[in-house]
């Protein structure tokens, strides 16, 4: 029979009933920051994705490009995130495409903000925006129901608690580049060391009228130790039993053998076709 | 954890227009996600709302009026009533009571009508009021703006009767905090206030809008 099978519905229905859980998404459990800086913006992220208890990577990357100057963290599902500010990135290039002007932040935001409210909160996607635009720097959370919020420092994710609180004992207004960066490293820090959902490196964007600069892994404090000993065990080791050598005359009673070589009639397949 | 303004929001008649008020703390679950919110939102010129309830679904639901609102002053080429819209508020939240959490009170000015409130609870009902509370923070209010309340107030009894009602809803309700913020609507166009609770909130007052 041709068409939809809905039997898994009913069977979910049913193991719901049951009290079966559902399946875990692989999420980012983060900490992810923005700062507002004299002359652009700063976002900072972790770079630990779990699955449940398990670390499914070390050293994911969780800031997204939307466009040159516009550049998003990502905290929740790590999928959503992905595919949310892939599709921004996609409309908003087409948009300034046709408009022929750069694109803006409020722009970028309010595309998220109305594709998430749309999806009512099932897209798990809670993301920073920042950005430098002609109108100025700006900086954005949005979350997953589509909510949106303007401030000048912002964290999110599990470690938002722990990285908001050293942004509200050390933030200032009127900061350099180097400060906006150092601040939010540090928040970031604090969310790796005392948030179990965070961990591994730091990653940091850095963003002006001029450019966007992206600091992959800018602070390594879980560095892998170097093994003290070789664990290697040195050849002979194994004391060998029995030797055995088998001739391609002995195996070619049983199988067909072929020669392979450079001009040999059976030769290796098909030869590649190559423009000259 | 949906994000929600657990708040404390009102709107008030005065002499010479209307005044708006809310306090700016946005909560999810115990977490204080926003401490400095602007739950005052402009929909046109001398239209404003507090918002109280989602704050995803009062942003959209506010971000569509004032598209409808843009839309209308463009093709009559005139500025919105302010019943116009509280009319466009009340059909979205009555349409989609069912998927919505939003309570919304709409100020505005206009030159026909002066002055007015309106006031959109849960159901999506429209009441037009002479001044209006919502919002959490609310409930324990009622008592003193019942008590206070004077019709005809200058713009510094306006003022004086929104910041200690607002105070008061602050200090009871758990889920209201922050600054409180303001914004007072008459025939010179909007002014906002805003005033912080380090002095007691006394100033800093007002500032020249943007």
């Amino acid at each position: 029979m041709g068409g939809f099978d809905f039997s898994n519905h009913s069977r979910n229905i049913a193991l719901h009933a049951k009290g079966v859980p559902l399946p875990q998404a692989t999420s980012t459990g983060t900490t992810i920051v923005g700062c507002l800086f004299d002359g652009g913006v700063v976002i900072a992220a972790d770079t630990r994705a779990t699955s449940g208890p398990i670390v499914a990577d070390k050293n994911c990357q969780k800031l997204h490009y939307i466009a040159p100057q516009i550049w998003c963290a990502g905290a929740g599902t790590a999928a959503d995130t992905e595919f949310t500010t892939a599709l921004v990135s996609s409309n908003l290039e087409l948009h300034a495409l046709s408009t022929g002007r750069k694109p803006r932040v409020v722009t970028c935001m309010t595309m998220l903000k109305q594709h998430l409210f749309r999806y009512q909160g099932h897209i798990g996607a809670y993301l920073v925006v920042a950005g430098c635009d002609p109108t100025g720097s700006h900086l954005f959370t949005v979350h997953a129901h589509g909510s949106t919020d303007k401030l000048p420092y912002v964290t999110m994710g599990s470690g938002s608690l722990a990285a908001m609180s050293v942004f509200e004992s050390k933030w200032k207004g009127q900061l350099t580049r180097d400060e906006a960066v150092k601040l939010c490293s540090e928040a970031i820090l604090a969310g790796i060391f005392n948030d179990l959902g965070s961990g591994s490196n730091v990653d940091v964007c850095v963003i002006t009228p001029e450019k966007a600069t992206l600091l992959r892994n800018y602070i390594q404090p879980n560095q892998r130790e170097p093994k003290m000993r070789n664990y290697r065990f040195e050849k002979g080791t194994t004391a060998v039993l029995s030797e055995k050598v088998i001739t391609r005359e002995d195996i070619s009673k049983y199988v067909t053998v072929h020669e392979l070589g450079e001009d040999g009639a059976a030769g290796t397949g098909e030869k590649m076709e190559v423009d000259t | 954890m949906m994000f929600s303004l657990g708040t404390s929001i009102m709107a008030i008649n005065f002499r010479d227009g209307v005044i708006l008020g809310a306090d700016s703390r946005t909560t999810t679950g115990a977490y204080i996600a926003n401490r400095v919110t602007d739950k005052l939102t402009q929909v046109a010129d001398t239209i404003w709302c507090c918002r109280s309830g989602s704050a995803a679904d009062t942003q959209a639901v506010a971000d569509i009026v004032q598209y409808h609102l843009n839309m209308y002053a463009i093709t009559n080429n005139a500025p919105p009533n302010t019943q116009t819209a509280a009319a466009i508020f009340q059909e979205l939240c009555y349409d989609n009571k069912d998927a919505l959490s939003a309570g919304i009170i709409i100020a505005g000015f206009d030159h026909r009508h002066g002055g007015q409130v309106y006031s959109i609870p849960l159901g999506g009902s429209l009441h037009k009021q002479s001044y209006a509370i919502a919002g959490s923070g609310s409930t324990y209010i009622y008592g003193y703006c019942d008590a206070n309340w004077k019709e005809g107030m200058t713009e510094e009894e306006g003022i004086n009767f929104v910041k200690g009602a607002l105070g008061e809803a602050i200090k009871w309700d758990g889920s209201s905090g922050g600054v409180i913020r303001m914004v007072v609507l008459t025939a010179k166009g909007a002014v906002r206030h805003l005033y912080l609770p380090d002095n007691g909130y006394t100033g800093p007052g007002s500032k020249p809008i943007s």
